[in-house]
């Protein structure tokens, strides 16, 4: 072989062998507790999802950007796929604002949903109507945050069970253990 | 088989032609914010504004007007310099000022659905043309 294109061939190769372990490798399980008390009582999930197939990477990255701009991207598997499926058929009155996207990101963020979807959620309350399409509406919601005073989520630093992030200091990354909790929630929980 | 091409000569030209489409692949996408204002002074006098010129004066008092429970700077800040954020959610807003923020006002894409989303949130219904070159406007002043 001609030694001069050698390097450029083995620059190569080691770019498309790094390229097919990057796109194989499964997406991060974000927002997935260890604990047993997964939504609605789910088997812990393993490190890797059980999804047959890993979903795109442009998918995931068109998600995280879209969902996590004005909150965190909250994680697909803390709803089931009618929930979402309801969240985006009205995005343009989602909560109070307008979030609407284009036909093609809307169908992206759709399918990556509908991919990485837990199982659907019992509503808190027989009020609520379903599918829940408010995270913080569902029973298992409720019960994971059960200790937390009604006051605290309306306090300065906290205003809303939208703002995970006020108490769970990993929930960017989808990391939600009660040890990561900030200082003072545990210290605070600790004296009661 | 590869033996048979000049190596210098084919390198160089696969390497030019690749920098070539990485470039010009960016470029493609990044505007800067003099790009928005001829394009809404363009829609603005088609609108029949007449001349169009912008005001940063009435940016700065549609930035601040309350129709609905939101203003611009109930997200942004009376200060659009500074980081903002979510009245809502509370999540840090990065400041929207191009001084400031450079990366501001270079994506068509996301101008367009930011204009579209929060213009429906805080007026009730579509900016006009005129309305976002005065905003533009005024935010240019800010250094």
């Amino acid at each position: 072989m001609n030694r001069h294109f050698a390097p450029i061939i083995i620059t190569l190769a080691r770019g498309v062998v790094f390229a097919a372990v990057f796109a194989a490798t499964p997406p991060r399980a974000v927002g997935a507790p260890d604990k047993p008390a997964a939504p609605a009582a789910a088997p812990a999930p393993a490190p890797a999802p059980a999804k047959p197939a890993p979903l795109p990477l442009q998918d995931s990255a068109v998600w995280q950007q879209e969902c996590g701009a004005c909150h965190i991207a909250y994680p697909a598997s803390l709803l089931g796929p009618a929930s979402w499926n309801g969240v985006m058929s009205g995005l343009d009155k989602h909560f109070g604002t307008d979030a609407s996207l284009d036909a093609a990101t809307a169908a992206q963020v759709g399918r990556y949903l509908r991919g990485n979807a837990g199982r659907e959620q019992a509503p808190a309350t027989t009020a609520t109507a379903t599918p829940v399409l408010r995270i913080s509406d569902t029973a298992w919601f409720r019960r994971e945050h059960r200790e937390v005073p009604a006051a605290r989520w309306r306090s300065p630093g906290v205003k809303s069970a939208a703002n995970c992030a006020a108490c769970h200091r990993g929930a960017a990354n989808g990391n939600f253990e009660e040890d990561e909790r900030q200082e003072h929630e545990r210290g605070e929980r600790d004296n009661d | 088989m590869l033996h048979k091409h000049p190596s210098h000569r084919s390198h160089r030209r696969w390497s030019a032609m690749l920098v070539g489409l990485v470039l010009t692949s960016s470029w493609a996408v990044a505007a800067v914010p003099g790009d928005f204002l001829q394009q809404w002074r363009a829609q603005a006098q088609a609108a029949g504004a007449g001349t169009a010129e912008f005001s940063a004066a009435r940016g700065q008092q549609l930035f601040t007007r309350r129709v609905t429970d939101w203003s611009c700077s109930s997200c942004h800040t009376s200060d659009p310099r500074r980081q903002g954020q979510h009245a809502t959610t509370s999540k840090a807003i990065q400041p929207l000022a191009p001084a400031a923020n450079p990366a501001r006002f270079s994506d068509p894409a996301k101008v367009d659905k930011w204009f579209r989303r929060n213009c429906r949130d805080v007026l009730g219904r579509e900016c006009t043309a005129l309305e976002k070159g005065d905003v533009l406007t005024c935010l240019l002043t800010l250094k």
